[in-house]
């Protein structure tokens, strides 16, 4: 029991860590602009897709060494999906700012119907898998004939998770552009008067939010072997979850919330039922909304217009 | 140098349909301190906040320097040697104070910004013991010692403050006059001073302008603005 318990911990940690990167892309976008960007789960399921269009052209090359396959996927995932996220901010969002509250939300479920159908038409609906890179893994214990371990991806995940947390911690505490996003955040008409290109500013914050839903994205190619054009829907619902019950705004917020629905999600499947597992995450994020509108870490404050 | 620092002809501005300002001249001199006075509503916020392009002026010029910053962005502005300390303060309430400092800093070279920092730091002792403290705990008077320690960081030639001595007791008041006049005697930093308190920024200033309804309705010099009748009935009735 122990060590059934012990691999659902493991499990739902590494789930965890994918939502809560996704989580702090909503989380930073919200707290810049007061939006909710609906086509950001999407953005991740573009992340996916390029991780696997360069695994599989890496392989047909013949670039058989897979920590260098790995790391060149990362690394050109990150940069066309940080495009996307851009693009999608000059195109979708900045002619509407300054408009009405609902405009900019009805073009995010705009695009992230576009982006879906995008990828459908351009790679299909069937699933698309891939041969696992990273097979085997480390055995913790064996106890009643189940064996505990850590898959080298599910290790994998967890190390590039706190690295890419680590930086983006860094970025945000310590640099003049982590200063300039949060003085946008706080007071954007004053940051402007500090001389801060607040356009500018805003691009990073989607720059940098797609770029961690693109290591999400990689990382859960990995994890699961399979993808679809849907998956951007299912765990863009859910990290928002994250976001939300870690308080939406609050960065450290998103990745405790993240890991929170990780954890439910994976011990509700193995102890109840995996059919109701999104349920699960769903009843969550309206018990949230209704009990606890400003999350675990949220401020009281936090109310934009 | 001999023109002007800054030189607004005509400037009017709008909120949406409002209109708060309807044809402002006027002009500041390097060097001098010239402060604006006007009631409640009357648009004196209005001016400080269109002089850095938000809202931008709707028809008019504004020259800073001899340059047309009328149409350019805010932080295009901003770059240019101007800082202003705005009405409500605008502390980062979840920045320390150090890093408020910085922000302020940011349009300048970094090297610069220890020098700057002791200089801020002379003048508001009380900032230096708060470093690490987030702006937003701060009491009021030290929020504004914040802001305008803030404006400063820039090394700005020209300074532009709004109601720097709202809520503030007379002691802190005079702590901030006296650190604005003794920048600009030893600096020569120009200052645009919004006040409500006429009497005193009327004797600090050199020159000043009433503002009525969005328009000019009075210039002079400080002591001749203070001289006058409707001056003193309007706006220094029960004042000092
Ligand atoms: N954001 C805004 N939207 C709409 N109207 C505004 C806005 N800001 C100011 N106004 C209006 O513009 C006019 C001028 O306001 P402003 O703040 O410039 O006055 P002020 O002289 O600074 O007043 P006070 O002494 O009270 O600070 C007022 O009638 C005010 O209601
Ligand atoms: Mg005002």
């Amino acid at each position: 029991m122990v060590a059934y318990a012990l691999q659902q911990l493991i499990n739902g940690v590494t789930l965890g860590m994918i939502y809560g990167l996704i989580a702090v892309g909503y989380t930073m976008v919200y707290g810049i602009i007061g939006m909710i960007n609906f086509a950001h789960g999407d953005v991740f399921m573009i992340g996916a897709f390029l991780s696997l269009i360069s695994l599989t052209l890496l392989g047909a090359f013949g670039l058989t060494f897979v920590p260098l396959a790995l790391a060149l996927t990362l690394v050109l995932a990150v940069a066309l999906a940080a495009l996307y996220g851009w693009t999608l901010e000059r195109v979708a969002y900045r002619p509407l700012r300054g408009s009405f509250r609902l405009a900019p939300l009805i073009s995010a479920i705009g695009m992230s119907i576009v982006l879906q159908q995008y990828i459908q038409i351009a790679q299909g609906a069937k699933n698309k898998p891939i041969l696992p890179p990273l097979p085997g893994g480390l055995r913790l214990m064996e106890s009643d004939g189940l064996v505990v371990q850590v898959t080298w991806t599910r290790l994998l995940i967890v190390v590039v998770t706190l690295a890419v947390l680590g930086a983006f911690t860094w970025l945000v505490s310590a640099t003049p552009l982590g200063r300039a996003m949060r003085a946008c955040e706080q007071d954007t008409k004053m940051a402007a008067l500090l001389g801060i290109n607040v356009d500018r500013t805003i691009s990073f914050t989607f720059v940098i939010g797609a770029a961690l839903a693109a290591v999400a994205g990689f990382m859960f190619l990995l994890n699961y072997g399979v993808i679809d054009f849907f998956i951007g829907f299912v765990a863009g619902v859910k990290a928002f979850t994250a976001a939300v019950l870690g308080g939406i705004g609050s960065l450290p917020g998103a990745v405790l919330g993240g890991l929170l629905i990780g954890l439910i999600e994976t011990f509700w499947s193995a102890y109840f039922s995996v059919e109701y597992k999104d349920v699960a995450a769903f009843s969550i994020l309206i018990l949230v909304l209704i009990f606890m509108p400003t999350g675990l870490l949220g401020r009281k404050d936090v109310e934009k217009v | 140098m001999s023109g002007p620092l800054l030189k607004l002809s005509g400037v009017t501005a709008f909120y949406g349909a409002i209109q708060a300002l309807k044809g402002v001249d006027l002009e500041v001199a390097p060097g001098e301190i010239v402060t604006l006075i006007g009631a409640n509503g009357a648009g004196k916020s209005t001016l400080m906040m269109t002089i850095c392009g938000s809202p931008h002026a709707r028809h008019g010029q504004i020259l800073y320097d001899g340059r047309d910053i009328t149409a350019l962005p805010t932080h295009e502005i901003m770059h240019m040697g101007l800082a202003q300390s705005p009405e409500g303060r605008r502390i980062f309430g979840r920045m320390t104070v150090h890093e408020n400092l910085l922000m302020g800093a940011q349009v300048v070279a970094m090297r610069n910004y220890a020098a700057t920092r002791d200089m801020v730091f002379t003048l508001f002792p009380r900032l230096k013991e708060r470093l690490t403290q987030r702006g937003g705990t701060l009491s009021g008077g030290e929020q504004q010692m914040l802001a305008i320690g803030r404006a400063l960081m820039s090394q700005p030639r020209l300074l532009l403050l709004d109601e720097p001595s709202l809520g503030l007791a007379p002691l802190v008041v005079r702590q901030i006059f006296g650190a604005i006049r003794q920048l600009n005697r030893d600096t020569g930093l120009t200052v645009l001073l919004v006040e409500q308190n006429a009497f005193q920024a009327l004797r600090l200033a050199h020159r000043g302008y009433v503002l009525v309804n969005g328009a000019v309705t009075m210039a002079g010099s400080g002591a001749e603005l203070l001289a006058r009748p409707e001056i003193r009935a309007a706006y220094l009735e029960g004042g000092h």
